[in-house]
């Protein structure tokens, strides 16, 4: 299995076949981060797929998912490693009484004792992994500090231990929403990759490829519809994802055509707030009525 | 024909050949464009540079985007400095090496009509490489019908008019057939004003010199739905903002406060001994703010702007009183309260609220007036007044001295122009009068503007 991508073509064949259709910019991030070894923050709206590019990539490269699911309050114990403090109390009172306190106080700072968090566990993996802090603009700033020395040097300092090395250099994906300004620091030390929205064609190949019964006009329609939802100022727009959802929900429905009644039964697996559906119903669901987007395709 | 004050200059001798310098010469205009280039960060320019190959413009454009420009913003400006600096570097080479390209014969064969056609199917189909030949005979035309303005703006806009193409209208109810995607027009656009600056380069035989990008040309290509979205954005990232800026400033506080319960709760841990003090955390302090936001017609854009804005502040402060006002003011503090949606609130101030009299011009004195009367008992050196408006007063009287009482009252009084500062106390706009009694004013047509807004009244605890 191809560890790492020898040229872009490769990076952007690999990420297909994993499902995943790649731009020529994620493909050439993608290639680069593996070539250079440099982290990549993936920025962009929420429902983009910069979740699923990580997931992409593991599958791509045979590499191991390793997830850190950042939110408020994250810290270090949850993140890089945690003594076992347990298990360090049975030893002291099993061995105390034979050895020594120096003895057993050797004993349990060692890697017996450690439980390993996502970050330390990416690092000290023997086979090469695909890290993924997903989120990190969740937060705050003091994390993002730590996170400095894994992403730039890939090690990890515990006072009782030493310094721990990386035994093989892991492929960093961090995302963010953009809800906060990360650090110059952080983002001077990565890639940067922008992800938005893909234009018509673009998700009418990636809707093709996750639901490939459903028929050409259909999709493209289904598509048109999904972006002229987005076009709107809705509380959370449609992502790929709830696309590829409604495809595949209009295929099991066995629907003929998307119109306004059609809309109006499956929508809620596209818009998810009630005052978001009020809206698309009214502007999207009345054009479907007068059968404008059939004119446009037929004309 | 070029004028010898703007086109005038030599060709700037280059440094030192090599891709080396090209690339820093990149990173030094970048850098003047306000985008933070590391050296690091050219370190990993080179090194990205060194896996990709450099025939495909895209690649090298994607390996140096990806390291340079961290944040949409950056890339975009890079974006629009790429194609600048190596569309002059090409013509700074052909002027020096003497390159002339031949200029396209038969202009006077074409139909002008025929040419339309081929043009909307082309910018329809979106073909880059036709679009250019295409932008080249439509010059060609245009010359034959008579001569340029010698203004690359008004040249460009002229073809536009002459070929008769519209972009598509937003939430046109039914599709026009004469235009086409403004995406490709734009696209066209660009590249008729390239071929330009190609002629006027070759006639002039040197480059003009580069200015800084306009505010027009950073700004985010948008239209208005991604306008009112793209406030939205930058409120909720404002919103995390201030939620997150009281916590920095905990822990600053000499006199903690002891949390007697949780100390008593954590002393469990060690035996009822309280060896771990627990402090209560200090709450930042919530100030009391009063916005008074002018939805008059002269600020129509801007009043979506900033209802926009309003809406989100009262989801970010408890006490928060908000007004609008044209020729009288009306409070629509239980508008914003009872309705969530954006574009409830909206319609509910346009039908409900009774801000215009007679005439709908704003009158700003009769409001200070109407304001201080409502609120004089309630306001407190605690309070922040903001002002969202153009100071246009039609040329009624401005009432500067009720402000002043009213500023007088209040902490802090901010007022935000939603007009660049360059037209103030231009015509009716009596900015002069009042910015004398305000804490600060501030002009904010852009989010950017607004983030600097932001910063200054998160502050708020200072005072």
């Amino acid at each position: 299995m191809s560890d790492e991508f020898q040229t872009i073509e490769e990076a952007r064949k690999g990420l297909g076949e994993a499902g995943y259709l790649a731009d020529e910019s994620t493909a050439l991030v993608t290639f680069l981060a593996g070539r250079l070894g440099k982290p990549v923050l993936v920025e962009g709206p929420a429902g983009v797929g910069k979740t699923e590019l990580a997931k992409a990539v593991s599958r791509a490269t045979g590499r191991e998912l390793i997830r850190l699911q950042c939110y408020e309050g994250l810290d270090e114990a949850k993140a890089l490693y945690e003594w076992n403090y347990r298990k360090q109390l049975l030893r002291i009172q099993t061995e105390a009484r034979e050895a020594g306190w120096e003895q057993v106080k050797d004993d349990i700072f060692g890697e017996d004792f450690l439980l390993p968090r996502p970050l330390l566990t990416a690092i000290s993996s023997e086979q090469p992994v695909v890290l993924l802090i997903d989120e990190i603009d969740k937060t705050d700033q003091e994390f993002e500090a730590m996170l400095l020395e894994v992403l730039s040097d890939f090690q990890i300092s515990i006072p009782e231990l030493g310094r721990v090395d990386a035994r093989t250099r892991p492929l960093v994906l961090l995302t963010s929403n953009n809800s906060r300004e990360l650090t110059e620091a952080l983002k001077r030390r990565c890639l940067y990759l922008w992800l938005d929205y893909p234009n018509v064609e673009r998700e009418l190949e990636i809707v093709h490829l996750h639901a490939p019964e459903l028929d050409e006009g259909m999709a493209r329609k289904l598509v048109e519809v999904v972006h002229m939802v987005r076009a709107l100022d809705l509380k959370k727009p449609p992502s790929i994802a709830e696309s590829i959802d409604w495809a595949r929900a209009l295929l099991l429905l066995g629907a003929e055509d998307i119109d306004q009644a059609m809309l109006q039964k499956t929508m809620s697996i596209i818009v998810k707030h009630r005052t978001d559906l009020d809206l698309v119903a009214e502007r999207v669901g009345v054009k479907l009525g007068n059968g404008i987007l059939g004119a446009q395709r037929a004309g | 024909m070029g004028t010898p004050g703007l086109y005038g200059g030599m060709p700037e001798p280059p440094g030192p050949p090599g891709m080396a310098p090209r690339l820093l010469e990149f990173a030094d205009e970048l850098r003047r464009e306000g985008v933070a280039v590391g050296t690091s960060e050219l370190l990993d320019a080179f090194d990205a540079l060194d896996a990709v190959s450099w025939t495909s413009q895209v690649d090298f454009r994607e390996a140096l985007a990806t390291t340079l420009a961290k944040s949409q913003e950056d890339r975009h400006v890079l974006d629009v400095l790429f194609d600048r600096f190596f569309f002059r570097a090409v013509e700074r080479e052909a002027v020096n090496r003497g390159l002339i390209e031949e200029r396209f014969q038969g202009a006077e064969g074409l139909d002008l009509d025929a040419l339309r056609e081929r043009i909307r199917d082309a910018l329809r189909a979106g073909s880059d490489g036709e679009m250019r030949d295409l932008a080249r005979l439509a010059i060609a035309a245009f010359g034959r019908q008579g001569e340029g303005s010698g203004v690359i703006g008004v040249d460009v806009q002229r073809i536009r008019r002459t070929l008769g193409l519209k972009g598509e209208r937003l939430g046109a109810e039914l599709p026009d057939p004469d235009a086409v995607p403004r995406d490709a027009l734009a696209e066209f656009e660009q590249h008729v004003r390239r071929e330009l600056e190609r002629q006027m380069i070759e006639r002039t035989r040197s480059l003009p010199p580069a200015k800084p990008l306009r505010e027009f040309d950073r700004s985010l290509p948008s239209n208005p739905a991604q306008d009112l979205s793209q406030v939205h954005r930058v409120v909720a990232q404002m919103k995390r903002r201030l939620a997150s800026h009281g916590r920095e400033h905990r822990g600053r506080r000499r006199s903690w406060q002891v949390d007697v319960r949780r100390t008593m709760r954590a002393s469990l841990q060690t035996g009822g001994v309280p060896l771990d003090l627990k402090y209560r955390p200090r709450r930042p302090r919530r100030p009391e703010l009063y916005v008074l936001c002018d939805v008059s017609t002269s600020v129509t854009s801007a009043s979506v702007f900033f209802l926009s804005v309003l809406h989100a502040l009262h989801d970010q402060f408890r006490k928060l009183r908000s007004f609008v006002f044209v020729e009288r003011i009306s409070e629509v503090t239980d508008v914003f309260e009872r309705e969530r949606s954006f574009e409830a609130v909206s319609r509910r101030i346009a039908t409900d609220a009774g801000v215009a009299d007679v005439s709908g011009y704003t009158d700003y004195g009769r409001v200070w007036l109407e304001f201080l009367e409502k609120v004089v008992d309630d306001l407190d050196p605690r309070s922040t007044v903001i002002v969202l408006g153009d100071a246009r007063t039609n040329g009624r009287e401005p009432h500067a001295q009720v402000l002043a009482e009213v500023a007088e009252r209040a902490g802090r009084t901010f007022w935000i122009n939603p007009e660049p500062r360059l037209y103030w106390n231009y015509g009716d706009s009596v900015m002069s009068a009042y910015e004398p009694f305000c804490d600060g004013v501030f002009e904010c047509w852009t989010t950017k503007q607004l983030e600097t807004f932001v910063n200054a009244i998160a502050d708020i605890k200072t005072f």
